[in-house]
């Protein structure tokens, strides 16, 4: 009897097609619209998230830059660059330094040898505290050390790609390699989590470069860590920095194109803000589709029923009670929405799954996956409207006396 | 079989109350073949409707089978048409997207019969209206005498005790009317008791008994 009743609904289902694939279509479409939308919250999401994953986010960065304001007499657009001493300075005057490192950049892309295998990679002479400002995971041998910056020592750490390319299957720690025409002793290879770009790099002590490069005093960019500082102290210790470095090297201290001092941790603060809105428009956008899908569901079940009155009028003629219309238009009603419902959630997660797996990386969008809970709760609550939207009207349609469904107009 | 006694019925339309069935007495033996005849607005309808146990009655008593029938629930009501009673409309009231086997099974659907035994029992009583050949057809492929064959099939297929039937041959021509009538004349020989609601003379003279009802009361019965 169980199985006779479903067939009997399917059947009723098949005979009015055009009204069951509306309502399907419909509840379908809904989901599938939730589902891509929050897909698309949750890849940008990603995507931001992996951008910053690479640096330390708790970190001051101080880059050079022109003054834009004059001062004391300077003229507007002098350049600011900073050396040793700055550095020193910093060190010492700011509080709460934790990990810092100076950088200088080997100037062009040097060619880097060993036998007979030779390639450019970028090279940064760095301090043994920069381990800590990239996310740089030491896979063999050692980072930079202290004993290396005070003798100067020609020793190199490599990344994953660099050995792989130079070395191949080989040991490379202990192997020496050329760096323009500088010979480096490898002692160290590491891993990155950031794009491939941070893998091709090879470190030298800032100490080293500065007389083999001819760099003299010179440092192309100063950072440090700053310990579990929140945005706020991140910010103010920025502006310390900048107060700092107005005074030794004579420029406005609000001019902020003079010494580009930043903070990834206040860059990521504005940017989760922006994203907590994009969040907050996906689910408005994704509620008002599910909301258009109850009202287009609830109207269909409404006219499907008023449109069988007639018949419900002679199926209690021939014996049918009141329950058993009610549950009738009900059971349609169950089936039709969460069948349309889990293909709409299917949909939906398949267009994100062929997202993920065919378009290329790119800055838009990560892995956008859907939480499925939501999925679910989503169509659940489709079809409870949908059910609701068949009941009431069958509740009405099943109370008419037979006589006036019946009635001949 | 059916016994009406003092039976009033009248509706409230706005503030008049029209008052359709005045103090009706009425008896059909068990297995008479009876016709209600009135004109329109004479209250026949109402009164089918009321021994139908589609519709309720104010005051009075109606017992079908000894049985009184009064202020049924709708559960109730639909069991007993279900069981006991058969109908037959002169607009046929088949369902249009089933064919003419499933419209016949539908009642047997109802009584929670197994599908594959109700087609079979449909096509047996299709096979007695002679439409056995027209078993996948839908109404919308039939002529009126046929649908009203399947639905006279219907009607039969609860094995009731009393067929209702309201102005079975009014939308068909005299040669199709004559059929269908041959074919109830054909049921009520089988011992099951029959009410025709018919304006026309010619119907109800086919009849056992006539009922005449004129403004709501019974103004005659004559045989």
């Amino acid at each position: 009897m169980f199985f006779d009743r479903w067939r009997e609904i399917l059947e009723t289902l098949w005979r009015h097609r055009l009204r069951t694939s509306l309502t399907a279509l419909s509840v379908a479409w809904g989901i599938f619209m939730l589902v891509i939308l929050l897909g698309a919250g949750s890849g940008l999401q990603n995507q931001i998230e992996y951008e910053f994953r690479d640096d330390a986010l708790n970190s001051v960065w101080i880059r050079p830059g022109r003054t834009s304001q004059p001062f004391e007499g300077y003229r507007v657009g002098r350049r600011i660059r900073y050396d040793n001493d700055d550095f020193d300075a910093i060190r010492e005057r700011i509080g709460n330094v934790e990990h810092m490192t100076g950088r200088v950049y080997i100037r062009g892309s040097a060619l880097v040898s060993y036998g007979d295998r030779s390639s450019t990679f970028s090279t940064r002479a760095v301090h043994p505290g920069h381990l800590h400002l990239e996310n740089t995971i030491i896979t063999d041998g050692r980072f930079l050390n202290v004993l290396d910056l005070r003798d100067r020592r020609k020793v190199a750490v490599i990344g994953r790609k660099v050995a792989e390319y130079l070395f191949g299957t080989e040991q490379p720690i202990g192997e020496w390699l050329s760096i323009g025409e500088v010979r480096f002793r490898v002692v160290g290879v590491f891993d990155d989590t950031g794009s491939e770009g941070e893998q091709r790099m090879i470190y030298v002590p800032i100490t080293t470069a500065q007389v083999a490069y001819g760099a003299g005093e010179r440092q192309d960019q100063i950072m440090f860590t700053i310990g579990d500082a929140t945005e706020a102290e991140a910010l103010e210790t920025a502006d310390e920095v900048r107060e700092l470095l107005a005074g030794r090297k004579r420029f406005a201290p609000n001019d902020v194109r003079a010494a580009r001092v930043s903070t990834p941790i206040a860059e990521v603060g504005r940017i989760r803000a922006l994203f907590g809105a994009i969040r907050a428009f996906v689910w408005v956008v994704g509620i008002g589709t599910i909301i258009a899908g109850i009202v287009g569901v609830s109207n269909i079940m409404m006219i499907s029923v008023r449109e069988r009155t007639k018949e419900f009028g002679v199926r209690k003629a021939i014996g049918a009670t009141p329950y058993a219309i009610v549950s009738t238009v009900v059971q349609e009603a169950l089936l039709l929405t969460s069948a349309a419902g889990y293909v709409g959630m299917l949909a939906g997660v398949a267009v994100l799954e062929l997202v993920d797996r065919y378009v290329p990386e790119n800055d838009f969008l990560r892995d956008p996956q859907v939480d499925i809970g939501i999925a679910i709760s989503a169509t659940i609550v489709l079809v409870i409207a949908g059910v609701l939207a068949g009941f009431f009207p069958a509740l009405r349609a099943a109370r008419v006396p037979p006589v006036v469904a019946l009635r001949d107009e | 079989m059916i016994e009406l006694r003092s039976v009033n019925k009248s509706y409230r339309t706005g503030t008049n109350a029209l008052h359709v069935l005045r103090d009706v007495d009425l008896t059909i033996e068990t297995g008479e073949l009876v016709s209600i005849m009135g004109s329109s607005g004479s209250g026949k309808s109402t009164l089918l409707n009321i021994l139908g146990i589609l519709d309720d009655y104010d005051s009075g008593d109606y017992r079908l089978n000894g049985e009184l029938i009064r202020k049924l629930s709708a559960r109730r009501a639909a069991r007993f048409r279900n069981r006991h009673l058969g109908f037959v409309f002169q607009s046929f009231n088949l369902m249009p997207f089933m064919n003419a086997v499933e419209n016949v099974a539908l009642p047997l659907y109802y009584q929670g019969v197994s599908r594959r035994k109700r087609l079979r029992t449909a096509e047996e009583y299709l096979e007695r209206v002679g439409l056995l050949e027209w078993a996948d057809h839908r109404p919308a492929e039939m002529s009126g005498g046929q649908k009203q064959r399947v639905a006279i099939a219907r009607a039969l297929i609860g094995k009731p005790r009393v067929i209702f039937a309201d102005e079975p041959t009014g939308a068909l021509d005299s040669g199709t009317s004559e059929q269908i009538m041959e074919l109830i004349e054909e049921v009520h020989r089988e011992g099951i008791t029959i009410v025709v609601v018919t304006h026309e003379a010619d119907i109800a003279a086919r009849t056992q008994r006539i009922i005449r009802l004129r403004d709501g009361a019974v103004v005659s019965e004559a045989s």
